[in-house]
């Protein structure tokens, strides 16, 4: 009989960062994420970690880049606006091709906007968020259970590109509880850090930086960073359906995709062929998969917490004779299953 | 009894090394280096001490000194 | 003979890059020579500002990182509680530490981070062409204060090594010059002594270094030396602000 939890999602997502070695947490307090870095004050001294309660988010973003510069796993965590704070790091972070997790519980927005959840940080967390030319890894869980797994992968991934990975939960995701298994965490084959800032003893100086002024160096740089993301395409991953006799596929992600899975359950009992399309990667967006199944389904249905970001994705996706419909349920309260059930009837 | 040697590509000629010398026996050459700079040189090996306060006041670490 | 004064081993045998007269040069001298001489090159981690600091890493044969403008002493933070017997600096000037990275700083001299902080204060911005600083002294003509600063509009000049001395976790606070022989040599002590701090644990030190910058002051590299006598030293004395003896904050 597999152990079982029955906790909030922050928490475990932070028991699945421990249990994948992350040994620094440096934050700053903001709803509705607290439980993590309360949870990390607790646990980490117990593991010999280390965990700071940083000044700002400023602060946190850039003691990770150092963390991560010595070889260390180490992770952040904040909503909307504190993660609005990091980009100017996640930039750097990507730039000096450094490993770090990164979790958004968002809330909603813009401003201060309010402490529920919301998916309006999509394009924030999948177009780079920052200045430049590059991507992050983003990690879109919908069970408490995905918090904790998903956590797992983030630091692998992480480590094995050297690159920033977004974990995109909201406050529904963070606070909830429901039971999730036990599971151990079983560590990815990665290649040794011999790039980190250890102390250069016995060896030629490392440097992490992201400074490119010499000819041609900048150039090189961003092509070769752009390789790495076209390599990352590997990760792929999604959940698919009902879609084999589906006549319409909700796409979406997240808690809009948890509700729609009741949504769809009750569309079914009424005779409608409804399936889901639920990308977890947002980045590398499961494009080819969904062009795939667009090939057969004609007709999409893009569900967010938000005024219209994932869609755009989809629209870009889906084969050309392919409609796609759009139901958003902007921030302020989650949305329920009926009234995404009325949103399907209407494009059925 | 001290020598000076100066690097005079490393030069700049910023002269802050003639503030420093406490027998003022740094001078600066007739021939520039390949920056433009025309850089310092010490005027006579009989009276310098190695003091090292020249080569102590250089920004461009340009000056070794012998003592 | 025998040679009394040669390049440090932690300083690459390249050119510098910086003006005649400026003293960034002379300020990578001694914090090499303060690395050298505690055997410290194979265990120190540099972490560079952004401005004339940002090139640390083409200097110090060292491991370096750089941090985004004003962050040094967070990426430090990071750097030091990972790898707790190595030894971490920032080097940073008077933008990247007294402006954008006030809270940086503050907070991580607050927390007693046992690093090093080596501040070069020349008051003004000099990679971006000369602009007005935290460290600006009043009446001084910049490119963003074509009249002479003034305390109505820009507030007065900030002293940082006496407001990071009230802090408990701050272990050493100093104000050095270099503008003459003697000011060089008590430099030379005080980054030496800086360092020793975070060899024995003692908790932040931090060096503040008045400098130099010739081109952005608009004269050469003698009066600039003359305006450190005259103008600096005055409103930023030189002196040590704190000095913990034995650990007695713990």
């Amino acid at each position: 009989m597999e152990k079982r939890l029955f906790i909030k999602g922050n928490e475990a997502l932070a028991i699945g960062a421990i249990k994948a070695g992350c040994r620094f947490y440096f934050g700053y307090p903001i709803t509705p994420q607290n439980d993590i870095p309360e949870f990390f004050s607790k646990q980490l001294a117990k593991v010999e970690g280390c965990f700071i309660q940083a000044e700002s988010e400023v602060a946190s973003i850039n003691m990770l880049l150092g963390a991560s510069a010595a070889g260390a796993r180490a992770m952040t965590s904040s909503s909307s606006p504190g993660i609005s704070l990091m980009q100017e790091g996640i930039s750097y972070l990507a730039g000096s091709e450094l490993p770090a997790v990164i979790v958004n519980i968002t809330r909603s927005g813009p401003g201060l906007g309010g402490i529920s959840a919301s998916q309006g940080d999509y394009f924030q967390a999948t177009r780079g968020g920052g200045h430049g030319d590059y991507r992050t890894l983003v990690l879109a869980p919908h069970s408490v259970q995905e918090m904790h797994d998903l956590s797992f992968l983030a630091f692998d991934l992480a480590d094995k590109y050297r690159n920033p990975v977004v974990i995109l939960g909201d406050a529904v995701l963070g606070q909830m509880q429901e039971t999730m298994v036990d599971r151990s965490y079983r560590p990815m084959e990665l290649p040794p850090k011999d790039w980190a800032l250890t102390g250069a003893l016995g060896r030629n100086p490392n440097l992490i930086k992201s400074l490119y002024l010499k000819e041609g160096e900048m150039e090189r740089h961003t092509w070769k960073l752009f390789e790495k993301y076209q390599r990352m395409k590997e990760e792929v991953r999604y959940e698919v359906l009902q879609d084999e006799d589906a006549e319409l596929v909700i796409a979406a992600f997240g808690t809009a995709a948890r509700v729609s899975k009741t949504a769809i359950r009750l569309a079914r009992s009424e005779g409608l062929k409804v399936g889901l399309f639920r990308p977890i990667t947002l980045f590398p967006f499961p494009g080819e998969a969904l062009n795939r199944l667009s090939q057969r389904v004609k007709r999409f249905l893009s569900i967010e917490m938000n005024t219209g970001q994932m869609v755009e994705d989809v629209k870009l996706s889906v084969a050309r004779d392919a409609d796609v419909h759009f139901y958003g349920h902007p921030p302020g309260s989650p949305p329920v299953p009926e009234e995404l059930l009325e949103a399907i009837k209407k494009v059925y | 009894m001290g020598k000076i040697v100066v690097n005079r590509e490393r030069c700049k000629a910023c002269a802050l090394c003639t503030l420093a010398c406490p027998k003022k026996l740094i001078v600066f050459s007739k021939e520039p280096n390949t920056q433009g700079f025309y850089p310092a040189e010490p005027s006579s090996d009989n009276e310098c001490n190695g003091c090292a306060l020249c080569a102590e006041s250089c920004p461009d670490v340009a000056i070794e000194v012998w003592r | 003979m025998k040679q009394v004064f040669k390049r440090p081993q932690s300083l690459k045998d390249v050119p510098f890059h910086f003006c005649p007269g400026c003293h960034h040069g002379t300020i990578h001298r001694l914090v090499a020579e303060a690395i050298d001489h505690y055997n410290l090159r194979e265990r120190t981690i540099g972490v560079a500002g952004v401005g004339c600091s940002v090139f640390v890493y083409e200097y110090f044969d060292i491991d370096v990182a750089e941090a985004p403008h004003g962050r040094a002493p967070a990426v430090a933070t990071g750097l030091k509680r990972v790898l707790r017997d190595r030894i971490i600096f920032t080097y940073q000037g008077d933008g990247d530490l007294a402006s954008i990275g006030m809270s940086e700083i503050v907070h991580t001299a607050n927390r007693g981070e046992n690093i090093t902080v080596i501040f070069v204060n020349n008051t003004v911005y000099g990679m971006t062409g000369g602009q007005m600083a935290p460290t600006t002294l009043l009446g001084q003509q910049t490119t963003t204060s074509p009249y002479g600063r003034n305390f109505l509009q820009d507030g007065y000049p900030i002293r940082m090594a006496e407001m990071l001395a009230t802090l408990e976790g701050t272990s050493f606070s100093a104000r050095v010059a270099l503008n003459t022989s003697a000011n060089l040599m008590k430099a030379k002590k005080a980054v030496r002594r800086a360092f020793e701090m975070q060899i024995n644990d003692m908790g932040f030190s931090f060096v503040e270094l008045l400098s130099s910058c010739p081109t952005n002051w608009g004269t050469n590299s003698l009066k600039a030396n003359e305006r450190v006598e005259k103008e600096l030293i005055p409103y930023f004395p030189l002196g040590i602000f704190k000095e913990r003896k034995g650990t007695d904050h713990l």
